[in-house]
């Protein structure tokens, strides 16, 4: 039975969970929160925008931005990240320029790689709510007289964002799963805290474990936040008597 | 350009082998998800329970997390139980668990507990009146499943499916951190030694994108030959 | 590689290995972090080269086995030792007291020191805990550096941690990085000697406090497989006796 008290041993390692070690989580917490929080906010501004573009009868608007969709749709998030983080300074124009060692770090190539990738699948996601508002609602608004953008801010959109919801609420545990890749460059966020404490403490599996069930949680937590919103904004669309 | 061709061999090489662990994967996550969703649909609670926790766990860990956990977890643990069975029988074994193989279970796993949930949606999705129409003509379950359920199920099934492989296609990019010569590593190294970071990257962006895009054709012939027979109602 | 090799080759990395009871040491992997030039990088051709992988390849030669290269990240190079995914790591790894308790070190084959590198604009003399004040500190993650680094400057330098030494050396291209410490000839060959950028060493080498720096590197092993470097010291020997490792040794280190 030697591999039990090894097993044991190994989840109960106090090197791995030392005061600095759990301070270390702390802060890649924080680090991941503020970074998939703020990517989403702004990818939602940008998404919204975009998505009534994409959805517009002129091509010379929606084409572009399908292609900007599918680009950043179609590539891995590593990848784009690569492509910002190493691929702009080597472009001398913009290192020549004046604020360039102002904005040039690593949080803030992260942040826009990730609002770039979650605001192109935001878009996606709420051009396809916006292409299903029953054509009932917006024959009604039309005949109340409304033009194209008083429809689309009375009428599409709120029930556009409500259809979205679902689907939101995926792509948001999406982004947080996917910002583990900010590890790759120098950020310490939950993974690169991880990381670091296997480097220090020479265990590849128990500063894994730890940090997946911090993930789980927040994952849960997002799950039941969005479950709630449905429950309070898409209570009209229940069943009657459920 | 020399660059280009110095590097283009590793590159294809590293784009065959990014294929070759998305499709194995793949083949790894449909089993895995044909298996899951049947024992979601299992009467047996504790099936079920198993199958609900292997989702909930799998879709709430970052794949990378998943990644690294595997790599060394699983080699950590087959050892403990080749140890036991050595401490046990006298039984000498090593099985070895490489990047490679990580890589394919890994992303096999992960995507099995998203295949499943398509599937399990895919076959509630078939009316029970039809089963039971087979079944009146004398069908056995074999050709009930293979006349009228799995057709119909595939139809229901296949955006699922087009989408979780358009997701795993792109997760492959993460085998690179464990130590793969995959294209995304090749390039990296690339770019790095030529300072050429745009050249080798868009190359690989490209890549992705023509694979995505054969795929997408693909699974929309695919499409039109399950929709066959099918009348679209007022949606 | 035709993709049928790709899979084949995947496919037999699973394979089920019946190792027999002899004493007698067999054949083993060696895992490896690369890019670490000039001790261990590659080719563009894709081929392992360097100071490490030349005398690994000399030492496995004189003892009469086969040697197969793995290659993994470095900060989980000692957990992959551990995890048996190879049975031995020759990485220009640092023998010391603390790694001591977690593997077991052939004799020392090289003993290089660590340096700070910085662009020839930097103004510093001695690198302190005053000099250092708010610069940004670039290190590899997981290696004695950066231990060192961490211990003594960590609070009053924002200290970034890389995958890799290459990494290192594109942020401190781009101006991201104001000063690095690495092992010495490595910080030589990927900054002083490369036509990137402009740079120097700032102080002196370093080669103490021993409980950081300890006594060069070393080739580690689980620890029960005395036997493997018993084998590998008494190559060694073997290869400084007959002048190969002086061979080797010019050929990365020649103008020293």
């Amino acid at each position: 039975m030697e591999w039990l008290t090894t097993l044991q041993a190994a989840l109960t390692d106090h090197t791995v969970l030392s005061a600095d070690n759990l301070a270390r989580y702390g802060e890649g917490l924080v680090t991941t929160v503020q970074l998939v929080f703020a990517s989403l906010v702004i990818g939602l501004f940008l998404a919204v925008p975009l998505a009534i573009g994409r959805s517009s009868k002129r091509r010379w608007i929606s084409l572009p931005i399908y292609a900007y969709t599918y680009v950043f749709r179609g590539t891995p998030l590593l990848v784009q990240l690569y492509l910002i983080y190493y691929g702009l300074p080597s472009i001398d124009a913009l290192r020549d320029w004046q604020y360039w060692e102002y904005i040039d770090r690593a949080h803030v190539w992260a942040l826009v790689a990730f609002t770039l990738n979650t605001a192109a699948y935001t878009t996606e996601i709420f051009r396809g709510a916006i292409k299903n508002t029953p054509r009932g609602e917006i024959e009604a608004a039309k005949a109340y007289g409304m033009g194209y953008w008083l429809r689309m801010r009375r009428i599409v959109l709120p029930s556009a964002f409500r259809r979205a919801l679902p689907a939101y609420g995926n792509e948001v545990i999406f982004m947080l799963h996917a910002s583990a890749v900010a590890s790759i460059v120098t950020i310490m966020d939950l993974t690169g805290a991880a990381r670091f404490i296997v480097a220090r403490t020479y265990s590849a599996f128990e500063p894994y474990l730890w940090v997946a069930c911090i993930y789980l949680c927040l994952t849960f937590a997002i799950l039941y936040l969005f479950r709630y919103l449905e429950k309070r904004l898409l209570a009209h669309l229940r069943p009657a008597g459920e | 350009m020399t660059d280009l061709m110095q590097y283009g061999p590793r590159l294809f090489e590293g784009a065959m082998l990014t294929i070759a662990v998305a499709l194995l994967s793949l083949l790894l996550s449909l089993l895995l998800g044909l298996l899951t969703a049947s024992a979601k649909m299992s009467r047996n609670r504790l099936i079920h329970g198993i199958a609900t926790l292997y989702t909930t766990i799998i879709r709430g860990v970052p794949d990378l997390v998943m990644m690294f956990l595997l790599f060394f977890g699983a080699q950590i643990g087959l050892n403990m139980i080749t140890d036991l069975l050595y401490e046990l029988y006298g039984w000498d074994l090593y099985i070895e668990i490489n990047s490679f193989v990580a890589g394919v279970v890994t992303i096999g796993l992960i995507f099995g507990a998203y295949m499943g949930e398509t599937f399990r949606g895919a076959f509630l999705a078939v009316d029970r009146g039809q089963i039971e129409a087979g079944r009146a003509y004398g069908m056995n379950h074999g050709q009930v499943f293979r006349r009228i359920r799995f057709p119909q199920m595939m139809r229901h099934a296949l955006p699922g499916l087009s989408n979780n492989w358009m997701v795993l296609l792109k997760t492959t990019a993460l085998v690179s951190v464990i130590g793969l010569t995959d294209m995304v590593r090749v390039a990296e190294e690339a770019s790095k030694q030529t300072d050429q970071p745009f050249l080798f990257l868009g190359i690989v962006a490209l890549v992705y994108l023509a694979i995505a895009s054969v795929s997408e054709w693909g699974f929309s012939r695919l499409q039109e030959r399950y929709d066959t027979g099918f009348v679209g109602g007022e949606d | 590689m035709t993709l049928r090799k790709v899979f084949t080759a995947g496919l037999l990395g699973t394979a089920l290995l019946a190792s027999t009871a002899q004493a007698e040491v067999r054949d083993i992997r060696i895992g490896v972090d690369v890019p670490y030039e000039p001790m261990e990088y590659r080719t563009a051709e894709g081929e392992l080269t360097g100071f490490d992988i030349d005398l690994g390849n000399a030492m496995c030669a004189e003892i009469g086995i086969q040697c197969e290269w793995v290659v993994q990240a470095w900060d989980g190079i000692i957990p992959g030792l551990a995890a048996r995914k190879y049975d031995a790591i020759m990485s220009s790894m640092t023998i010391n007291d603390e790694r001591r308790e977690h593997v077991l070190f052939s004799e020392p084959y090289f003993t290089p020191p660590s340096a700070w590198f910085a662009p020839t604009d930097l103004d510093m003399e001695t690198p302190d805990t005053a000099s250092l004040e708010g610069l940004t500190i670039g290190v590899q993650r997981g290696t004695l550096q950066d231990n060192y680094v961490t211990d003594l400057y960590g609070d009053v330098a924002d200290v970034k941690r890389y995958g890799t030494a290459d990494d290192l050396v594109l942020d401190m291209d781009a101006d991201r990085v104001d000063i690095g410490f690495l092992d010495y000839p490595v910080g030589k060959s990927t900054l002083l000697d490369s036509d990137s950028g402009e740079y120097k060493v700032v102080g002196e080498q370093i080669t103490e406090p021993k409980e950081y720096f300890g006594d060069g590197f070393g080739i580690a092993f689980r620890q029960r497989d005395q036997d493997l470097a018993d084998a590998f010291n008494q190559a060694l020997a073997a290869l400084k006796e007959n002048g190969t490792y002086d061979e080797i040794f010019n050929r990365y280190f020649g103008e020293e």
